[in-house]
């Protein structure tokens, strides 16, 4: 016989208490130390875990519930991609690379924030925190799995798509990427919150899941704009988290604010420099563009941002140290490392090209102050060079900034004539920033960043500089993964299909 | 004062919520963008369960938001009734 349910349904803050905070106990065998050993040694005082409290109050019953919704929605895209030649309804092949950066970077990035955070659920005291960690990484998984799964039906017509773990580990643009997360995964729990809440959700999902899925939508891709809006419906619970934590640790005790500044300082920066690759996303792989970079910054960055730094100055917080020169480098960086794609493109397993006259003159109005003093006649000067024949094509070797690992190719803040460059002794050793940013967070943990894994250094230690030998081994085909856009496989493939696809003969 | 938001994907599920939000927070502006929908206002956004069921014609669980919720900006504040979006003053 059935039950009858007498009781009246719980409310959302009762049934939150019930379903996190009364599933903690109090260890009777071994004490809390013992049981977490790794929740004191960063400093952070924390006098009472029953204060963490999740804003959406989300317990495991709703989660599964709204999860499998998400995943029902975004899987009958995907099969509907599948079953109408979803790869030849993008404006263009030149948007493949978008696709390809971030497959290759990524990615693998969510994967690595699944591992983070089934870790620091582990080692964080905290009922309430310990059930959102392992929320987080469940939905980490499920983002590196939909995003792989939605990009493979890719990997089934064009090239690129085939090794992007390979890719990620060793190829030089990717480990910008890879060392963001080697980086947060080696810290402890609390600064893996700030580098993941903080960092990769607040300062880097709003710009590269809205704006940039917005422009997916754009450009006729269902399938990314399905992951990357599913994806980033867990963000905006994930950046809640992140905001909390660190309301909590500066609630917590005083003696955290200058720690949380610190790492603020740091993960911004860090943040900010893998954004590099967004912004080029958005300012040259997009062939039809919702918005700039520049205007994408001042929404997510500037504005939102800011609100968040006013909103926590009442705690003595203010803005992370590199912000200036973030400001600054806002109108250089996409053009500065395009232009390092394209003249590597040799070394890379994406696509770069020369932009069109329509590009630049797009390039020139969203950049007022810049592109035509600084980018365009370079441009014009490599586009002058291909009409002769002659690719233009830098076959020495990138040198990398030790902390960021992109290559050295950005310009001093205030003088963008000139080439940012700055270097420390440690232990006899010389090191190359790209930045007085990056040269800060070695200074301040020199001995975490010399132990660096750079991808051109392990070129000679690993490959005795052999070109081939490296390009087997990232599993780059060359003629078919690297080079200028035109004249490659992928535009022939895609313009010829797409010709099928819309006539008869 | 700063700018608090919050930006759904634009589909049929929506529509109607968006309305509502509009009805509650006569002081927010909405920006129909390619696929989404963000909406502005400043330093606060109040999203009631009450005003969603009466557009949409059905019980609604606010915690159905997350659906279709592609980011926001501000503290969250969420109880049965109400989800707020706020910065402090």
């Amino acid at each position: 016989m059935d039950m009858k349910a007498t009781k009246k349904k719980l409310g959302l803050k009762e049934k939150y208490r019930v379903m996190t905070r009364d599933l903690g106990w109090e260890p009777g065998y071994h004490t809390k130390e013992e049981i977490f050993p790794y929740a004191t040694y960063e400093g952070i005082k924390v006098h009472d875990w029953d204060k963490w409290e999740d804003p959406f109050r989300l317990t495991m019953d709703a989660y599964w519930k709204y999860q499998a919704e998400k995943e029902r929605k975004f899987y009958a895209i995907i099969d509907a991609h599948a079953q109408n030649n979803g790869h030849l309804n993008i404006t263009d092949g030149r948007y493949l690379s978008a696709l390809k950066v971030f497959l290759q970077a990524i990615s693998p990035g969510e994967y690595a924030a699944h591992k983070g955070f089934s870790r620091v659920g582990r080692e964080f005291p905290g009922v309430g925190t310990q059930v959102a960690c392992q929320m987080q990484a469940i939905d980490e998984i499920r983002h590196a799995q939909t995003q792989i799964h939605a990009l493979s039906n890719y990997n089934k017509y064009y090239n690129g798509f085939h090794a992007f773990a390979d890719a990620r580990d060793r190829m030089w643009y990717n480990t910008v990427a890879r060392s963001f997360f080697d980086d947060a995964m080696s810290a402890g729990p609390f600064e893996f919150m700030i580098a993941i809440g903080f960092s990769f959700e607040y300062v880097l999902t709003n710009l590269l899941f809205v704006p940039f899925m917005s422009g997916a939508a754009y450009n006729g891709d269902m399938a990314t704009v399905t992951f990357g809006f599913s994806a980033q419906s867990d963000e905006a619970r994930h950046m809640t988290l992140g905001l909390e934590c660190i309301k909590f640790m500066l609630e917590q005790d005083p003696d955290n604010l200058p720690i949380v500044q610190g790492w603020l300082d740091k993960w911004f920066w860090r943040g900010f420099r893998v954004l590099g690759l967004v912004s080029t996303m958005m300012d040259y792989m997009l062939p039809k563009r919702v918005m700039s970079w520049r205007e994408a910054w001042e929404i997510y960055g500037v504005e939102n941002g800011g609100a968040l730094f006013k909103d926590l100055a009442r705690y003595g917080i203010r803005p992370p140290k590199g912000w200036d020169d973030a400001e600054k480098a806002t109108d250089h960086m996409s053009h500065q490392i395009m232009l390092g794609l394209y003249q590597w493109s040799f070394g890379t397993s994406l696509h770069s090209w020369i932009p069109s006259d329509e590009d630049m003159a797009w390039l020139s109005a969203k950049y007022p102050t810049t592109f035509d003093k600084y980018y365009r006649p370079r441009w014009e000067h490599i586009r002058k060079l291909a009409a002769e024949g002659k690719q233009f094509k830098n076959f020495g070797l990138a040198k990398l900034c030790q902390t960021c690992q992109l290559p050295i190719v950005f310009t001093e803040p205030d003088d963008p004539t000139m080439a940012c460059h700055r270097e420390t002794t440690y232990k006899g050793e010389k090191y190359h920033f790209c930045s007085d940013g990056c040269q800060h967070v070695f200074e301040n943990e020199p001995e975490k960043y010399i132990q660096a894994w750079l991808p051109m250094p392990a070129l000679f230690a690993e490959l005795e500089g052999d070109i081939g030998k490296w390009m087997d081994w990232v599993s780059l085909r060359d003629g078919q993964d690297n080079g200028d856009y035109v004249g490659s496989v992928d535009q022939r493939n895609f313009e010829q299909w797409r010709g099928l696809a819309t006539s008869n003969s | 004062m700063s700018t608090v938001f919050i930006a759904l994907q634009a589909n049929e599920e929506t529509r109607p919520i968006i309305e509502a939000i509009e009805i509650d927070n006569p002081h927010a502006v909405v920006n129909r963008q390619p696929a989404m929908v963000k909406i502005d206002a400043p330093n606060r956004l109040v999203i009631r369960k009450e005003t969603i069921e009466e557009q949409i014609g059905r019980a609604f669980d606010l915690q159905e938001l997350h659906i279709n919720l592609i980011t926001l900006g501000g503290n969250v504040d969420e109880d049965d009734e109400t989800l707020t979006l706020s910065w402090a003053e």
